[in-house]
């Protein structure tokens, strides 16, 4: 069992998708992290293992490796991308409730800015570390981020921005989800953004890459602070 | 040979200009709204831009046309638009430089990554052709293919504009600082960055944003390394920025500046010029220090 568990690790690392993908080019024809994933479902794997020691073990190897600086954006992405297809898989056990998500977080990028390469990344690894990602897409204002954060109960916003121009509205909609809701932490990320700026604006955390945040809500989930 | 080129071939230093976003977001362009589309509705705010680089003392200034490719554009629904906004902001800043000034088309990374296929290279290359053509149609000298941080995006680019026109092909990427070194987001470093558009036929390589001057020196150190001839252009922001008291204020102001030029001009940078952050004021400061040193090797 463990060694189909290990190949969708592995797929999930290298970034193989399915079986249709070209690329890693030396897995080319062979089944991808969709399949095996759909295999290990039918052999009656749990999705829990599924979940926790195919996809987590992959892309924590690749978190790593992003935050060492030994891989970079484009092996991420696929990474990820090989991931959440596969993730689709499991929605229907999420549904259910035979899986549970670790907690919850929401996520946007900050109103003026459009990317979301950045965002969509951690939003990926966060998942596949399994927490649920409430993802508010691109160009959200505070009160959007403030709608969201009632709504859904989280204790964690992520705001992702990628120019130096919009880093400023981090500043207001940092303030204005602190003035408005207790006890909600404030995690900023992003290209132009540093540890110096996040402090500058009152921004409770900052990570220079998505495992830094996904190690992060694991240690506060332990210290039951969520 | 193109006229900007026989010009650096004396081995005088060139400067180019300051930053456009940052400058357009000061005349009141709206968070969230396309900054190119203000070529058709706001000619004049980009005319004076524009005019305001060529005061300060910019040799070449570039163009409102950094996002007007077919994917960016597209999120505003102004794709159709491609050619106009293109062409308008040539003629915006061919209009400000006159005859004596040079003037650079800003084209810049569409945003898709080739790996992810969620575009493809011939996309890719179709709407850097309709931009080019656009570009040449009203009077660009070159094309500065700026911000770039994959190699395959930037060879389709540089194809586009080579084979679509006769315009100069300047192409900048733009690195971060790791504990390594230097490399773009797609991990290349400035060196095989030189290597691989030298090959692809650029006229002049560099780097842009991502670092303030003084880390330029670095860069620019490592692009050497490769060759010691192909000119380079260099677009310094002016530092990363922070916020006091509310405003966002950039580290390397145009008095900091002052003595980190002549260190980026003693490494072999043909053109100095701004990224986010700089102004008018920084390219006065540039203009002055490289003036001199240019009356010097007369």
């Amino acid at each position: 069992m463990n060694d189909i568990l290990n190949q969708i690790s592995l797929c999930i690392e290298k970034g193989k998708v399915n079986q249709n993908s070209n690329f890693p080019v030396d897995m080319k024809g062979l089944k991808g992290a969709v399949e095996l994933t759909q295999d290990a479902l039918l052999m009656g794997i749990s999705a829990y293992k599924v979940l926790n020691i195919g996809f987590l073990t992959g892309m924590q190897i690749v978190g790593e490796k992003f935050k060492e600086g030994k891989i970079f954006l484009p092996e991420v992405l696929i990474s990820a991308k090989a991931m959440s297809s596969s993730m689709e898989l499991l929605k229907p056990y999420f549904k259910s409730g035979e899986i549970n998500y670790r907690g919850k977080v929401v996520m946007g990028t900050v109103a003026g800015d459009l990317h979301d390469i950045g965002k969509n990344i951690v939003k990926m690894v966060l998942e596949g570390g399994g927490w649920e990602v409430i993802d508010l897409g691109v160009n959200v204002t505070a009160e959007k981020f403030i709608d969201a954060i009632k709504l859904n109960s989280v204790k964690t916003v992520g705001l992702s921005a990628l120019l130096t121009t919009t880093m400023q509205n981090m500043n207001d909609i940092s303030a204005k989800i602190k003035a408005e809701i207790n006890d909600v932490t404030v995690i900023v990320g992003g290209a132009p953004v540093t540890k110096a700026f996040a402090n500058s604006i009152n921004a409770d955390e900052y990570f220079p890459d998505p495992q830094g945040m996904l190690d992060y809500l694991n240690k506060k989930l332990l210290t039951n602070n969520l | 040979m193109h006229k900007i080129s026989e010009l650096l071939e004396t081995g005088k230093v060139l400067v180019s200009d300051g930053a456009w976003g940052t400058y357009l977001f000061k005349k009141g362009l709206l968070s969230g709204t396309c900054p190119e589309e203000w070529n058709l509705t706001h000619y004049d705010d980009v005319l004076e831009i524009a005019k305001s680089y060529i005061n300060a003392g910019s040799d070449i200034i570039s163009t409102n046309s950094f996002g007007a490719n077919v994917f960016k554009l597209s999120q505003y629904n102004l794709s159709e638009k491609l050619s106009d906004i293109c062409r308008s902001s040539v003629e915006i800043s061919r209009r400000a430089a006159g005859k004596d000034k040079f003037v650079m088309a800003s084209l810049g990374p569409t945003g898709k990554f080739l790996i992810m296929g969620d575009v493809t290279s011939d996309e890719l290359y179709d709407s850097f052709r309709q931009q080019a053509i656009a570009f040449e149609t009203s009077g660009a000298d070159a094309v500065c293919i700026e911000t770039f941080y994959a190699l395959d995006e930037a060879e389709q680019a540089i194809k586009a504009v080579k084979e679509n026109t006769s315009l100069a092909v300047f192409c900048t990427f733009t690195f971060d600082k790791t504990k390594e070194g230097f490399n773009t987001l797609t991990g290349i470093t400035p060196q095989q960055m030189t290597e691989s558009l030298i090959l692809c036929g650029a006229d002049v390589v560099g780097a842009n944003c991502g670092s303030g001057f003084e880390d330029m020196i670095e860069i620019v150190n490592m692009i050497r390394l490769v060759s010691s001839r192909i000119p380079i252009l260099i677009q310094a922001n002016a530092g990363l920025p922070t916020i006091e008291n509310g405003n966002l204020i950039y580290s390397e102001t145009p008095e900091k500046i002052k003595e980190i030029i002549p260190k980026i001009i003693d490494t072999g940078v043909n053109i100095i010029g701004g990224c986010c952050g700089t102004t008018p004021d920084h390219i006065k400061v540039i203009a002055e220090i490289v003036n001199r040193y240019n009356q010097k090797i007369k």
